[in-house]
């Protein structure tokens, strides 16, 4: 079985592109081009120098002490938290703002929900000095404001989602309107693997630059490039196609791919969407996605504003529906509970969505000689609120 | 022979209109579509509302939003429909996205409408190339023609494969843009309809998007066969309701 992306954009049966004729140039021109310019030296010497001087690239592999010791086993953090801008979100937004170059675009849109992708897409556009329009939801401009401030800073432009539920699958619809009243000079960079083929795959390549690393610095430290597991949060799926995309092929490394299940997978406040969620096509993807029977798209919750998004990226479907990786959801209470203990234990304090991964370790027992990765997507300065009102600090 | 392709014969420039199903009310669809074929609409659109409605305006979306609201489904809207065509004898065509068309199952959708005779789907999320490899089959099978889109970006290569896989009428979306009314097309869509006229394609097009009243409903039929007029009639029923339908559709052709 493949778990690559075959020639018609597919994963096993999910995927393809699902776009109105209105957005088949522009999306027909990255199908094209972006395989070839990816492999243009002369982009991957951007690129790799980007990565390198300016997010800060290789991210440690840490091997975390006393988390280990707690859950008997043997814990790395690959350290996304890092990266500039705070999460990991930025590996893509470099890959796609020098692939929206060479396309010769000269204004770029995105989508964001907790604001992490847009902060990112700011700050290359800052970078390369090109127009930056930002879809927010109403409700997220609101429950995010220090996001909003940083992506006006960086000079984007924050246009409030008002249509639907007014968060962030609204938000995505907003900019690809957008897309389809300025399909000539327009990039739509999206922030996660979603969307119609190529993005899945295209996003994936771009975060693939995490299990490269992992690999190379486990050689170092494990004298092995493999490990027994990788465990990664899902919202659309990114930061866990990055860490799993090395290992996708290793059938003998156990992925594990973390959901949100909100205040319990049944309590209709939830974000679990690969148990909750059926077969559909959402923004241009035919994948897993919540919906009533009707086939409306219904609202996720998550306390993490990364992790509710009510589809995932075709790629996890894929991985959900081949048993490939293992679906864990952890409620609001859990991750919490496991994002506090991480910075007590390691002095590090994990992005929320984050820290849904690292809940994990109360879920599931591993075996005292397992290596166990995990893809610490981000930090959670930008969480502060959430926490002190969580836990009256 | 399909109603639709039956209307395409009739020697004059066709009017269409589109409007949101279960909006303003719930019930108001059947005397929507009967008050349109009194006032001489040659066929209609039947819109079938969705939550993330990606090719459309703001109009558009809020009847959407509402008509959801108000309660409407495939479901409701199927049994809403099952008598029209005691009373209704223009093409009846479904607009709608994609996904509520799959959990309903695309085969039983398929029957339903050749059940109640419903003479055509188009649904702008499912891209030609999946239509061809999947469902085409099915759509025969019910006599449903599937109705494309292409805009002033499509490229020659693919409206003439367009034009050649098209049973009906090509939808000739009027400019780069989501639906929603325009006061007036400027040079840039005149040269477009010129442009797409003189391929002299075997399917009669239909312009839309943008179309709201009798000048730009003029600029539109200049070449092609006919338009679609459907923000521009939505916002008429949020402010005027139902009554005097007639009074919207006589204003246009005048
Ligand atoms: C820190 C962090 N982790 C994870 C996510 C979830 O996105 P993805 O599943 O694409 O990695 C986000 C999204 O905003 C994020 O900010």
């Amino acid at each position: 079985m493949s778990y690559f992306v075959d020639k018609k954009g597919y994963y096993g049966e999910f995927g393809g592109a699902f776009i109105p004729e209105m957005l088949y140039p522009n999306v027909k021109e990255l199908e094209d081009n972006y395989l070839k310019i990816m492999q243009e030296p002369s982009f991957q010497k951007e690129f790799q120098e980007l990565l390198k001087e300016y997010v800060g690239r290789p991210t440690p592999l840490y091997f975390a002490k006393r988390l280990s010791e707690k859950y008997q086993t043997k814990i790395y953090l690959k350290r996304e938290d890092l990266c500039h801008t705070g999460a990991h979100k930025i590996n893509n937004t470099i890959g796609q703002i020098l692939v929206a170059k060479k396309l010769g675009k000269t204004r770029v849109i995105a989508e964001t929900g907790a604001g992490q992708h847009g902060v990112a897409t700011a700050t290359v556009c800052a970078l390369m000095g090109i127009e930056c329009v930002v879809y927010m939801g109403e409700i997220d401009i609101a429950r995010q404001a220090p996001n909003v401030a940083r992506m006006k800073m960086l000079g984007a432009k924050v246009v409030p989602a008002l249509s639907g539920s007014r968060t962030l699958k609204d938000a995505t619809n907003e900019a690809i309107r957008d897309w389809i009243n300025n399909p000539v000079n327009t990039h739509y960079i999206i922030g996660s693997v979603v969307g119609p083929h190529p993005y899945p795959d295209m996003v994936a390549r771009f975060q693939s630059v995490i299990s490269e690393e992992i690999k190379k610095q486990l050689k170092v430290h494990e004298n092995r490039e493999n490990p027994d597991y990788v465990i990664a949060c899902v919202g659309g799926g990114s930061n866990a196609a990055g860490a799993f995309y090395h290992y996708l092929d290793e059938e003998k490394v156990n992925l594990i791919a973390v959901e949100a299940a909100g205040l319990g997978i049944h309590s209709g406040e939830s974000a679990a969407t690969s148990i909750l969620g059926k077969e559909g096509v959402i923004h241009g993807s035919k994948t897993l996605l919540m919906q009533s029977e009707d086939g409306q798209i219904t609202e996720p919750y998550s306390i993490s504003a990364g992790l509710d998004y009510p589809g995932i990226g075709p790629l996890h479907a894929h991985l959900y529906r081949s048993k490939r990786a293992e679906f864990i959801s952890i409620t609001d209470a859990e991750a919490m509970t496991a994002g506090l203990e991480l910075c007590k234990l390691e002095g590090i304090i994990p992005a929320i969505e984050s820290a849904h991964a690292l809940a994990v370790f109360n879920m599931k027992k591993f075996k005292e000689s397992d290596v166990v990765v995990l893809n610490l997507s981000g930090r959670g300065d930008k969480d502060l609120d959430t926490y002190v009102k969580y836990f009256k600090l | 022979m399909n109603r639709i392709n039956q209307k395409l014969k009739e020697n004059k420039k066709l009017l269409s209109i589109y409007f949101t199903a279960g909006f303003p009310k719930i019930n108001d669809t059947v005397s929507i579509i009967e008050n349109l074929e009194k006032s001489g609409v040659d066929f209609i659109e039947i819109g079938l509302p969705f939550s993330d409605p990606l090719a459309d305006g703001p109009t558009i979306q809020a009847s959407s939003t509402k008509a959801l609201d108000n309660g409407m489904t495939s479901e409701v809207l199927f049994n809403q429909l099952k008598d029209i065509r005691k009373t209704v004898t223009i093409p009846l065509i479904i607009m709608g996205y994609f996904n509520p068309m799959m959990q309903f199952g695309i085969e039983n959708f398929c029957k339903k409408c050749a059940e109640i005779g419903i003479d055509g789907l188009i649904i702008p999320d499912l891209p030609v190339d999946v239509y061809n490899d999947n469902y085409k089959a099915v759509f025969e099978k019910y006599g449903l023609i599937n109705v494309f889109l292409i805009t002033p970006q499509t490229s020659l290569e693919r409206i003439q494969f367009i034009d050649k896989i098209s049973d009906g009428f090509i939808y000739m979306v009027s400019s780069a843009s989501v639906t929603g009314s325009q006061n007036a097309f400027g040079k840039t869509q005149d040269d477009y309809f010129k442009r797409i006229a003189d391929l002299n394609l075997k399917s009669p097009q239909i312009v839309g998007f943008g179309i709201s009243n009798a000048e730009t409903f003029k600029q539109a039929t200049k070449y092609a066969k006919g338009a679609i007029i459907g923000s521009a009639f939505v916002k008429y029923l949020a402010e005027n309701g139902t009554a005097n339908i007639n009074k919207f559709v006589s204003g246009i052709r005048d």
